[in-house]
């Protein structure tokens, strides 16, 4: 048993904490949010540079060698910063796939989204299906060699900054059938991909993507065409695992701005941190922010175990951190009384983007469900 | 990071998994509650471990600790809570023994450590007062130095088991004048020392777990002072910092979580098994995510102390969420027994362990043990009292 980080992994964190602060702060980022683009390609460029798009990556893949971890490290910093550029969406989601795609496909999709020259987005929601991965209306019809692709995805978050995206399509049986579904690369710029494009009440950006018989050729198929769920499955748990470590930078940094604030703030003559109804909600805001971090560590160490216990894991640490970033959010709120209501703290921001995560990939109810489900099997498995 | 045993971890762990299988005495396998246990049974496990010496694992080994690793000492609870062992009581291998041998005299670790580890002799904790509760630094119990001797006067409460105690290690203050943490002494006392008197304290479960302990002229040689006069509050806060660390019962409530599954199992509700029913196994499911969250945030913390960190902040986590945790066990389980919960086992006529009839076995203590377990925020430092040092120590406020 080792929690210890990698020299590399400590020395990605530092040269990105870095970064941030030099270049991300929060008069920075709010311009950002605000410009016509939504983000910096150039920091993109930067991260790119750094290493960030490649680290992940086994170098076998063109990568530096690293995995989940170094994904983590990187998503703690982002949410310490409240980053909006789409490294969950790019590197994550969309490496997750390519990395497990062909030889062909790691060539032609995998390098340049490592050098930060392609950008994806995951199209996998839908308006009805909420959080049901297999609940697809968009369909995926043979057509010669390749697929037709047609349906509506929902709140593509990262789409208006992609140039690709990968796409969740049917490929046989119904609606909610868990076989029958294929994922495919589709470029952005392909005849039939009409987006819709706004912002999120988190500071991003996202779409409404529109397929209309979107030709794709053989080759944009990524994995088992007519059973691709497991693979949807596994990189959405490791999209999970890494967006638990964005809610660990953003609460810790939501806890001691409200320590910090507490500290400053004076009312009745006296620090209101010094009351100790707000000490006690303050600590429970640390241990909430404590046991996040060791339930993304978890799920992170536990994403190469077999099925059960990798989606037991990571459904278990969205649970917490879905109600630990409630908790931290709404009482960092509280406690930064009427400042905290307002636009211009940052308080705000670290609240909304808790907010969103929960609903991000399942929320507290959805995977407390999925955990009970997993659960019910187990228990069904060992009566047998 | 990784989460794998290394291959000597496995082995250590097979080891010590035989080792308990072939030296657990048969007989206290699946012993009901705690509190019901005679001495001897308590002391039973804890004099095995002695002679094999593996009573105090914690424990540097010159004074006869094991010298395992934390991982190890963390498989060794982990293999012991499988089997739910009686293990040996905190008060003398995890809260006298580490006192003595740090901040103790020669003369004192020479005759008190051999009967800690062999579970021997049987240690009771004087510190909570019936005015110094949380508030410990107001004790009023007071040693007066009269030649070679301390004489006592006053009185202690909650003495957990002191029924059984042969020695008790008590909070005294020494200079009435000093300010409240200053001027107390911590010093060993002999239980049949004349002028001691144990009176029980029933419990809302029944039990007589803890007592009152009234001190009326103890006389108790001055060699019986740890460390220096006045100073005992240091040892206090050590001691207490001890018994929080082995608070959070990780092991334990995942075996008690794996009971309640069964018996949510053996339920039925609409004829279909309990554990079956959406409403209460979500409850069952967010409780072992919540004891998920405990045990890795433990685990950080043990990997924190293997590198010579010392405990981090998180361990400070542990007392409060392990006992939130130990509770809401104890009231699902109350839960799951329904409407047997109700029957009082302890006040039918030919009450012993098992001895009784109604509704199943598991249902039998399902209540006392709900009313038993809300002791345990209350105790070792209440949850506030642990909120107002994360307040201080962690956030600086």
């Amino acid at each position: 048993m080792d929690f210890n980080f990698t020299e590399e992994q400590t020395m990605i964190r530092d040269s990105l904490a870095r970064l941030i602060k030099d270049q991300y702060d929060f008069d920075t980022r709010r311009k950002v949010v605000a410009s016509k683009e939504g983000w910096r390609p150039k920091m993109w460029a930067q991260f790119a540079e750094l290493g960030l798009l490649a680290a992940p990556f086994s170098e076998a893949d063109g990568g530096l060698g690293g995995g989940p971890i170094d994904a983590m490290v990187v998503m703690e910093e982002f949410g310490k910063g409240l980053v909006v550029e789409p490294f969950l969406q790019s590197v994550v989601v969309g490496g997750g796939f390519l990395k497990r795609g062909t030889d062909g496909q790691k060539a032609e999709h995998l390098a340049p989204m490592m050098a930060g020259e392609r950008v994806f987005a995951f199209a996998y929601a839908e308006p009805k299906g909420r959080y049901n991965l297999a609940d697809l209306e968009t369909t995926a019809t043979k057509d010669g060699a390749g697929w037709k692709i047609s349906g509506h995805k929902a709140v593509v978050v990262g789409a208006p900054w992609a140039s690709h995206l990968i796409v969740t399509a049917r490929t046989a049986g119904g609606r909610r059938d868990t076989k029958g579904i294929g994922v495919f690369i589709v470029a952005k710029d392909a005849k039939g991909v009409t987006t819709r494009d706004y912002p999120t009440v988190d500071g991003r950006r996202a779409s409404e993507v529109h397929f209309d018989n979107v030709s794709v050729g053989a080759d944009a198929v990524i994995g088992d065409v007519a059973n691709g769920l497991p693979l949807i499955e596994r990189v959405t748990d490791e999209a999970i695992a890494a967006l638990c470590a964005e809610a660990c930078g953003a609460m810790k940094v939501a806890q001691t701005m409200t320590v910090e604030y507490s500290r400053q703030r004076k009312q009745f003559g006296t620090p209101i941190g010094k009351f100790q109804v707000l000490q006690h909600k303050m600590v429970d805001m640390f241990m909430e922010a404590e046991q996040s971090v060791s339930m993304t560590y978890m799920a992170t160490l536990k994403l190469d175990e077999d099925d059960v216990t990798r989606k037991k894991a990571a459904s278990a640490a969205k649970v917490r951190i879905g109600q630990a970033g409630r908790f931290v959010g709404q009482n960092a709120i509280q406690i930064h009384g009427g400042m905290g209501m307002t636009d211009e703290l940052a308080i705000g921001h670290y609240f909304k983007r808790l907010t969103i995560i929960d609903s991000e990939f399942g929320n507290v109810d959805h995977h407390l469900k999925r955990y009970t489900d997993l659960s019910a099997a187990d228990l069904a498995v060992a009566a047998e | 990071m990784n989460l794998d045993f290394t291959p000597e971890e496995t082995a250590f762990r097979d080891e010590v998994r035989a080792f308990i299988r072939e030296n657990y005495p048969k007989e206290l396998t699946g012993t009901g509650t705690r509190e019901d246990l005679t001495r001897e049974q308590f002391l039973a496990w804890h004099k095995i471990l002695g002679k094999k010496g593996w009573s105090a694992p914690a424990w540097p080994k010159k004074y006869g600790g094991t010298g395992w690793t934390s991982t190890q000492r963390y498989i060794w609870s982990e293999e012991n809570a499988r089997m739910d062992t009686i293990m040996p009581l905190p008060f003398s291998v995890s809260m006298v023994g580490p006192v003595i041998y740090t901040f103790g005299s020669e003369e004192q670790k020479a005759k008190h450590l051999p009967g800690i580890l062999s579970g021997e002799v049987w240690w009771c904790q004087g510190y909570s007062e019936p005015g110094a509760g949380s508030d410990l630094a107001s004790v009023k119990t007071t040693a007066v130095r009269d030649g070679d001797h301390y004489v006592i006067n006053g009185q202690k409460t909650w003495t957990t088991l002191a029924q059984h105690a042969d020695w008790g290690f008590f909070l005294c203050r020494t200079d009435p004048s000093a300010k409240s943490q200053e001027g107390i002494s911590f010093i060993l006392v002999d239980m049949k020392t004349p002028g001691i008197e144990v009176r029980p304290i029933k419990l809302i479960d029944g039990t007589h777990e803890v007592n009152e302990t009234w001190l009326t002229d103890v006389r108790v040689p001055v060699g019986n002072l740890v460390g220096k006069e006045n100073e005992g509050w240091t040892y206090a806060k050590f001691l207490l910092a001890h018994e929080r660390s082995g608070i959070a019962g990780v092991a334990r409530s995942k075996r008690g979580i794996e009971r309640l599954r069964d018996i949510a199992s053996t339920e039925t509700i609409d004829g279909t098994p309990l554990i079956l029913n959406g409403d209460f196994s979500r409850k069952i499911s967010q409780l072992e995510i919540d004891l998920t969250a405990l045990e890795f945030t433990e685990l950080r913390t043990l990997a924190s102390e293997a590198a010579g960190k010392g405990p981090g902040p998180e361990s400070s986590i542990l007392k409060i969420k392990g006992t939130e945790i130990q509770q809401r066990l104890t009231e699902l389980t109350l839960e799951a027994v329904g409407n047997y919960g109700a029957p009082y086992a302890r006040g039918m006529d030919g009450h012993g362990v098992n001895d009784f009839g109604v509704g199943p076995e598991y249902a039998n203590f399902a209540a006392d043990t709900y009313f038993n377990m809300r002791k345990t925020s209350i105790y070792g430092g209440s949850n506030e009292i642990q909120r107002n040092i994360i307040t201080k120590m962690i956030l600086g406020l």
